[in-house]
């Protein structure tokens, strides 16, 4: 597994598209550091960033990769080797790359401007985590759909539409049927409705580390002590986990009946 | 002739020995060992100078005009008695100088380290007053100056602490450069009139930095009102003047920077209001005018409550705040007009620095949180910023007429830092 985890994040730094992506985040962290030099306000303005680009971004570069690779991958399931291996192997490669531009990419120039020496590294920390696991996620999502669409632009089709449910439709409907059922209490089911999404519960987890959380009022103080506590922490941190496992269980049940 | 002369000569000595006030000087080694006993001696004009050092002392209490002079800051400790440290009830005195510390808590009594009552012409100032219950009551005084007195509490609850001033049925008084931290409520003022409270400092206090009621045409400026649990909450009075106050900082979910409830013609102008979690509540006010204020990274800039009719809001700055406007009734005949938003993104063609295009500083989203405060989960998601968008393209939802028809393309007199 290693061996191929090896060979396609090296395919994947040949390609171009990690190095845009690297720099794509290289460029935005200097423009928004370079615009205000705060630290604090660069980091709230790179959650909305985050948020809605690392899934917009992990399930495409998902999708195009198994399509693109798929004669390879043909190739490498004809060896004496084991499906999930190869595709485990593969998905490795790309969320592992993927992470590592955001990582760099944004890292670099917030060290730069000195990230070390400010409060706004707990919170930056915990932005490049929530960024790394929407990273792996929406990969996984996408290998989900890629294997099981044969046809390339319905697999597209597919991968974008689930972005686009996850990050916009989900909160569409959320906000309706908060507005529809306003007459019961309504925390508990929003705690559960925000644990449902990784882009909302990602969100929520940032929105809550920063001082604009007071805004939240009573609902944001149902959260906060769900969210504020070691057991929401790792609670949440375990929904974020089965986000990348369900997916990757799938993928792993899919290869087996699935028919090259 | 005989007997005018007489008159003349009573009233004459009685000018010379009140001119000869004389000086009772306090000190450990001193005849006069007290404070209080010197206050039993001392007769109207004259002059208390305490020494240095420690007093264990309360219910200090003079009826006459008496100077007290503190040198070099005499600590009088309390030792949380239940009762008052100067308990004063006389015109024309003065106190300075004095760190007074552990004035005792009551839930029944009312103690203070300064407690004057029905007194007028009077001085307090340069004090420090250390763990107190309250610092300063003060009932139906006049004509009274409090300046340069540091309060500073270690209040837990509300119910268990006091006021740093706390003024009742007072007149004509002038509250000026005290710094107050730790207390209930930083200055509380009811039924008092004609007074003005400046360049005082009300940080850190559990519950108001200021909080007034039934308390008409006094005038507050220069203040800074920073931290405190529930920000500042004025109410039920009239014609008051608040200019070039600082609240800033006043984030929790009950906080306000300022809490206005029920005011009628006031002038609010040259506030600056800084990171609150509601800048100004807005609740029943009337003919308000709020000019060059600065409202800059607030949660909610202005939320209205209620009926208010005739606020007029010109030349203010709205700075990067998460909703400049909310209100949950209709917004009457209130008048908003060349103000600065900072989410403007209208153009201004005949460059005379007035945008082309109005203003509408109601947001989708904000009218949704109105009506369900629980969607504000969903703050910053790309869904709001998306609805958001559309009605500010084409308005279905958010009324035609709250707009800003001449909205500034630049900020008005931007703040320095």
């Amino acid at each position: 597994m290693l061996k191929i985890l090896k060979y396609s994040i090296v395919d994947l730094l040949r390609s171009r598209w990690s190095y845009v992506y690297f720099a794509f985040y290289l460029l935005l962290g200097y423009v928004l550091l370079f615009l205000n030099n705060d630290i604090n306000k660069a980091v709230i303005t790179l959650m909305n960033i985050i948020i809605v680009l690392t899934p917009l971004i992990g399930t495409i570069f998902g999708v195009m990769y198994y399509y693109n690779s798929k004669e390879f991958t043909e190739l490498l399931l004809a060896q004496p080797i084991k499906r999930s291996t190869i595709f485990i192997g593969q998905y490795l490669g790309i969320s592992l790359s993927l992470t590592l531009s955001l990582l760099l990419g944004l890292g670099i120039p917030f060290v730069v401007y000195g990230l070390f020496k400010s409060a706004a590294i707990f919170d930056f920390s915990l932005l490049i985590l929530v960024g790394a696991f929407l990273n792996f996620i929406f990969v996984a999502l996408a290998f989900n759909i890629a294997l099981s669409n044969e046809n390339k632009i319905k697999g597209f089709g597919f991968a974008i539409l689930m972005w686009l449910f996850l990050a916009v439709i989900y909160d569409g409907i959320f906000m309706i049927s908060l507005m529809m059922f306003n007459e019961y209490p309504l925390d508990k089911f929003s705690l559960f409705a925000t644990m449902l999404n990784p882009i909302d519960l990602s969100r929520i987890l940032i929105l809550l580390k920063l001082d604009i959380s007071a805004l939240l009022g009573y609902t944001g103080a149902v959260f906060k002590d769900f969210f504020g506590t070691n057991l929401g922490a790792i609670l949440s941190l375990l929904v974020l986990c089965f986000w990348v496992a369900i997916p990757l269980l799938r993928i792993n049940m899919k290869l087996k009946k699935k028919d090259f | 002739m005989k007997k005018s002369l007489n008159y003349f000569l009573v009233i004459f000595l009685f000018i010379v020995s009140n001119l000869q006030a004389s000086t009772i000087t306090v000190c450990a080694s001193c005849e006069i060992k007290t404070i209080k006993d010197a206050t039993l001696l001392a007769k109207q004009g004259d002059t208390i100078i305490v020494k240095k050092g420690l007093y264990k002392e309360t219910k200090i209490s003079f009826q006459n005009g008496i100077h007290i002079i503190g040198e070099n800051y005499p600590t009088i400790d309390a030792e949380n008695k239940q009762e008052s440290v100067f308990s004063i009830k006389a015109n024309n005195f003065s106190i300075s100088g004095f760190n007074i510390k552990n004035v005792g808590m009551s839930y029944t009594k009312e103690i203070a380290a300064f407690f004057v009552s029905k007194s007028k012409n009077f001085v307090i100032q340069n004090n420090t007053i250390d763990n107190c219950f309250y610092a300063f009551i003060l009932q139906r005084t006049r004509f009274g100056l409090l300046s340069n007195n540091k309060v500073y509490g270690n209040a837990k609850v509300e119910a268990s602490s006091g006021n740093g001033f706390h003024l009742w049925k007072c007149d004509n008084m002038r509250i000026e450069k005290n710094v107050i931290s730790g207390m209930r409520d930083g200055i509380y003022i009811e039924y008092s009139e004609h007074s003005h409270f400046s360049d005082n400092k009300s940080i850190n206090n559990i519950r108001y930095g200021l909080h007034f009621m039934f308390s008409h045409y006094n005038e507050y400026h220069h203040n800074e009102f920073k931290g405190n649990g529930a920000g500042v909450a004025v109410m039920f009075s009239k014609h008051i003047n608040m200019h070039h106050n600082t609240f800033h900082f006043n984030w929790g979910t009950a906080s306000y920077g300022l809490l206005l409830k029920e005011i009628y013609d006031a002038e609010i102008v040259d506030n600056v209001f800084e990171q609150n979690t509601i800048g100004i509540n807005i609740d029943g006010c009337n003919r308000i005018n709020y000019k060059n204020n600065h409202f800059i990274r607030n949660g909610w800039a202005l939320k209205f409550t209620g009926g208010c009719y005739t606020n007029i809001f010109e030349y203010n700055n709205f700075m990067h705040n998460a909703f400049d406007l909310s209100y949950n009734s209709r917004l009457n005949d209130n008048k908003f007009e060349a103000n600065y938003w900072s989410e403007y993104t209208g153009y201004d063609i005949d460059k005379n620095g007035i945008g082309d295009v109005p203003f509408r500083p109601v947001k989708l989203f904000s009218y949704v949180v109105n009506k369900t405060p629980e969607t504000l989960v969903l703050l910053r998601s790309l869904f709001v910023d998306i609805i958001n968008f559309s009605e500010k393209v084409s308005p279905v939802f958010t009324p035609d007429d709250l707009m800003d028809v001449k909205p500034l393309m630049k900020p008005i007199n931007p703040l320095t830092d």
